[in-house]
């Protein structure tokens, strides 16, 4: 790949150098999960409910446990005797009556009853994977199976069963954010009013790995190391330690090693893991477990599922005056990690969108019901905003027969930073630069034409936009704090200069396919001014890196990557005056130059290496007023979010005779701040475009109504998106750097799947407008396009 | 998976015998429905006995006015083979369409049709072009094979050896795919045989293949794409579930048929 021409340095920040990590995935050599083994290991296998809703009225194990090689089984009873805890929320949202949310106990293997189908019920241990499934069958539950509820817009009203008793109309909570009389104000004066009814469809992650773990205890040093697929694995080792298992933090090593995607379902602390931890100690075994893809839909986090009402004001020349919106969220059987922010924390405050709308108001009801925990999935809250806002803003173009681009023009923030009605303050943006760039990329202006020539085919073409914005880089900790969250959210690095100035980066940021390896060690490679060669990143080990949060909500550079900055200053520093005794200069008089140490103005000057190397072999070296040693770490805390925004345009054909809606242009033009490699951002982008147009076109989690069971359950119902379903994208990227993190950077991971599903379905309204379709539900299904022109035409 | 016990015999003779005297035997052709049945602990057979290894199973031939195609024939064979190309195109497309590249490598023409699945493809060719499967024990019209969803006339211990495809004058096959599992959730296979008259066999809409009267009348009168869309495919009978409605089922009865009609018109 080509090196940047603005860096001195081949592999330096601006070049898309090829991923450091994919020698070792596209050769076999990755090491995840399930690849550990160890003598004498044992496996794991979770018998799980075949009921939504149920009381358990006994379980028998005894033939069980006489099944050929079975070391123990547990359940529910046995961890409350061990006084294991329950699995923790991580954010209390408070209700708008000042009380605090319900939290349902969430056991990691059922106490008395049973909340969704795929509820953890008992782990057999044995010597083999498959004498554990075995002697699972030989389990016997007796169900008293109640009736249950997961359909989220109609399980707060009466006569529904209560998924927790201690939340009789499944309301965890009632949140009200924004100024409700302001916007009441607004509304009653609007020209006009655009309202819209939106499902926002649930979700399931589906990461190429399943979840997977191995659990040690070593009764030499009376200490835990836990294998696991996770993106964060200080906090999964906090949480597990300090709220659910009771050990001391020191005494458990969580090692997230490769792993294939999480997209935020491996965020959270799993009910899984901490049994076979628990139980590694008490059967004094190793323990693995993996989940089989069926474990995967009814046990990984699912995400989205929303049921808004929304409503826009504005006047008569189409300026937005004010917006209402009323969601029900479904929250799943139980409080996942960050479950409760999500709707709430991450979504009301993105209301704004890119727009001057200067009144908002959002209420959001948190709702149980007895399907899989419902939590963070790439976007978190995010996509579900951009969804109301821009499906709103194409919605009111059309009734008042304003151009697409013309009434988002009309509306954006120009001038920043700028204080939203709903929390944030925008810190830099250009949003007419982007949305200039993905028209002209776009060719919009040929869009008539191609609609003739489609339509001369038998196919409806239609064009959609979407000018999203997001907030990534989560976030400054008393701001996140003072919002309820029960963790920091900064982030650490260190930098380990060895004695011949080759570097070690210690991250707490973690990799699950973003590339850290290759990114962070050009941000290292260009500040320094070694070769990109010479620095590896290490990540994924609680017993190497330093207490860091890991990797969600496109934070890794902006957060991660800054304090990498700030110990690479911290190394320069000291780099400096190491220098200066060696040069026998003041240590103002040296500056740092293209991995050189120079006194100022002179030719004299020492390599990296030299500085590195008499940092450890100090006899040359000012002793009396600094330590040997070249080795910092810095924590950075953000001081806002960073706002990546952007413009889609999305062009599909719609084949009226069988529904077939087929994405046939995507351009988008992102702006991410600086850019540290282009190549990566693409992939990035290219992957949450699939994920967006997967939600608008094909994905969807689908429980009977009636028996409450998952009947999109595996890849024979659940439409995951392949490469024919997505056309060779177009984007683009233009740059307005972060004002306030040291590289400049905002984030790109979640862009793509928060940008594309108002897009897509805009366009497939669009395709349908003459046939009078006003709206169209996600995802677009050929049956249910052809449904909708069905109903259009009678 | 449950324990079984594996068996891979030399001969049809030996394949057959097997077969008569293991109880809860199956007979393991391409493993492309069997197999993953069986990983799900769906399907418990005691005892598998794999045809792979009977070589007089597999191949491609004009026999007369028809395709003998081996019941051990891989779909990717089919759909690459010159002979099945010149003599019923509309056969190597069917083929060509199954499932992906890697169970096209694999899966087996006899196993496709003995299976019966009611979203195969398979069927639909074998019922739509009026073949005749060729068993261990007898001939079977494709008339009388097909009996509902994963039922055929098949007895316990009979194996499908190859099927015998007649020549049509023109055909096509035209499929609307699952969006998930790209099975067929219609696939229409139309041929015209040389004295006119037309078979319509439709997959993916119900409980097993069938063929449509009311399309094959219309189009044995006039074989036109006007004439599919005189008729009104009824709902009745239809699957209904997350994907499709029965009466969009119909629908797209209708409109892969007559894209059929379109492409046997080439």
């Amino acid at each position: 790949m080509g090196a940047n021409p603005t860096s001195a340095f081949p592999n330096g920040i601006g070049a898309s150098s090829l991923r450091k990590e994919d020698q070792r995935f596209l050769t076999g050599a990755g090491n995840y999960t399930d690849d550990i083994n160890f003598p004498g290991q044992s496996y794991a296998y979770f018998l799980r409910s075949p009921h939504a809703h149920a009381k358990i009225k006994s379980i028998k194990t005894q033939a069980a446990s006489a099944a050929p090689g079975v070391v123990a089984i547990f359940t529910g009873a046995d961890l409350a005797e061990a006084k294991v805890g329950g699995l923790p929320c991580g954010w209390l949202i408070t209700d708008m009556s000042g009380q605090p949310m319900k939290e349902p106990p969430h056991p990691p293997l059922a106490q008395g009853k049973v909340h969704h189908v795929g509820d953890q019920v008992a782990v057999v241990i044995a010597e083999s994977y498959l004498q554990a499934k075995d002697a699972a069958e030989l389990i016997e539950v007796d169900y008293d199976v109640l009736a249950s509820v997961t359909d989220v817009a109609t399980a707060t009203q009466p006569g529904q069963p209560a998924v927790h008793d201690m939340a009789p109309n499944n309301v965890c909570y009632v949140w009200g954010h924004g100024d409700k009389a302001a916007v009441d104000k607004a509304f009653s004066a609007a020209a006009h009013v655009t309202t819209l009814e939106i499902r926002n469809n649930r979700l399931i992650p589906n990461a190429i790995e399943p979840r997977a773990a191995v659990a040690q205890y070593s009764r030499s040093e009376d200490a835990y190391t836990l294998y696991v697929a996770n993106q964060n694995p200080h906090v999964e080792r906090l949480l597990m330690t300090a709220f659910v298992l009771g050990l001391p933090e020191h005494k458990v090593r969580v090692i997230a090693p490769d792993v294939g995607g999480g997209f935020g379902s491996k965020i959270f602390l799993y009910a899984e893991e901490t049994v076979i931890t628990w139980a590694a100690k008490r059967v004094n075994r190793t323990i693995k477990w993996t989940a089989e893809r069926f474990e995967s839909f009814m046990s990984d986090a699912h995400g989205r599922d929303h049921a808004t009402k929304a409503e826009l004001a504005l006047d008569k020349d189409g300026h937005f005056l004010a917006m209402r919106v009323k969601t029900a969220a479904n929250l799943g059987a139980y409080l996942s990690t960050f479950a409760s922010s999500v709707p709430t924390i991450l979504y009301a405050t993105l209301l704004a969108g890119q727009y001057t709308t200067p009144a908002i108001y959002a209420e959001v009801t948190g709702v149980f019901t007895n399907t899989v925990p419902v939590d963070a999935y790439r976007g978190a809250g995010r996509p579900e905003a951009t969804f109301v806002v821009e499906r709103l803003v194409s919605k009111a173009a059309m009734e008042l027969g304003i151009a697409q681009d013309e009434i988002r023009r009309r509306n954006f923030i120009k001038t920043f930073p700028y204080a939203t009605p709903v929390g944030l303050t925008y810190d830099v943006g250009n949003y007419e630069a982007t949305l200039a760039a993905a028209t002209k990329i776009a060719d919009v202006a040929g869009f008539p034409a191609r609609r003739e020539e489609a339509k001369r085919r038998g196919k409806l073409r239609g064009i959609g936009y979407s000018c999203y914005i997001e907030a990534c880089g989560l976030a400054p900790s008393n701001i996140a704090g003072a919002l309820g969250a029960r963790a920091g959210l900064f982030e650490a690095g260190e930098i380990r200069v060895h004695p011949t100035g080759s570097v070690t980066v210690f991250t707490g940021s973690h990799s699950h396919g973003q590339g850290h390896e290759t990114t962070f060690a050009q941000v290292v490679a260009e500040r320094l001014g070694i070769p990109f060669e010479n620095v590896d990143v290490v990540h994924g080990d609680t017993g190497r890196i330093p207490f860091g949060m890991g990797t969600y909500g496109s934070r890794s550079l902006a957060v991660g990557g800054s304090a990498i900055m700030k110990a690479l200053d911290k190394i320069i520093a000291k780099g400096k005056k190491i220098a200066a005794h060696m040069l026998e200069a003041a240590d103002s008089d040296i500056v740092f130059e293209n991995g050189n140490f120079k006194v100022a103005g002179t030719d004299k000057q020492l390599a990296f290496g030299q500085v590195a190397f008499s940092a450890y072999v100090p006899h040359n070296y000012p002793l009396d007023k600094l330590e040997p040693g070249l080795n910092e770490t810095a924590f950075y805390d953000p001081t806002n979010f960073t706002y990546p925004a952007g413009s889609h345009i999305c062009e599909v054909e719609v084949d009226p005779e069988t529904g077939v809606t087929k994405v046939v242009s995507y351009v988008a033009s992102d702006d991410f701040g600086n850019i540290v490699n282009p190549m990566i951002v693409e992939g990035q982008v290219h992957g949450g475009l699939v994920q967006g147009i997967g939600q608008a076109l094909l994905e969807q989690a689908v429980y009977d109504p009636e028996s409450g069971q998952l009947l999109s359950g595996s890849y024979t119902d659940y439409a995951m998106p392949r490469a024919d379903d997505v056309p060779n994208f177009k984007v683009d990227t233009q740059v307005t750097p972060c004002t306030h993190n040291p590289l400049g950077v905002k984030g790109c991971g979640e862009a793509g799947a928060i940008g594309s599903p108002p897009a897509v379905i805009s366009a497939v309204i669009d395709a349908l407008k003459d046939l009078g379709v006003r709206d169209m539900a996600m995802p677009a299904t050929p049956y249910r396009v052809w449904q909708t022109i069905q109903n259009a035409r009678a | 998976m449950y324990a079984f016990q594996y068996h891979r015999p030399g001969s049809l003779k030996e394949a057959a015998a097997l077969l008569g005297k293991l109880g809860d035997g199956k007979a393991l052709a391409g493993g492309q429905t069997l197999i993953a049945t069986m990983k799900l602990r769906l399907a418990q057979p005691s005892d598998l006995v794999d045809l792979g290894a009977i070589t007089e199973l597999r191949g491609i031939k004009v026999e007369g006015d028809a395709l003998m195609i081996g019941a051990l024939t891989r779909h990717a064979e089919v759909a690459a083979s010159a002979e099945v190309k010149k003599r019923i195109p509309a056969l190597a497309v069917l083929a060509g369409g199954i499932g992906d590249r890697q169970v096209r490598a694999v899966g087996t023409l006899g196993g496709s049709v003995a299976n019966n699945d009611p979203a195969a493809d398979y069927p639909a060719g074998v019922l739509g072009l009026g073949a005749t499967v060729i068993t261990t024990q007898r001939k079977i019209v494709a008339d009388d094979f097909f009996d509902g969803m994963y039922e055929t006339a098949l007895k316990p211990g009979e194996l499908i050896t190859a099927i015998s495809f007649p020549l049509p004058k023109r055909a096509a096959y035209a499929k609307f795919p699952n969006p998930a599992s790209r099975f067929a959730m219609i696939g229409v296979f139309v041929s015209q045989v040389a004295n006119g008259s037309v078979r319509v066999a439709v997959t993916g809409a119900g409980g097993g293949v069938f063929r449509d009267a009311a399309l094959e009348k219309a189009l044995t009168a006039n074989f036109t794409p006007e004439a599919v869309t005189s008729v009104k495919v009824s709902a009745s009978g239809l699957s209904s579930d997350m994907h499709a409605s029965a009466e969009y089922r119909a629908h797209l009865i209708g409109v892969m048929a007559k894209r059929a009609v379109v492409a046997a018109l080439g």
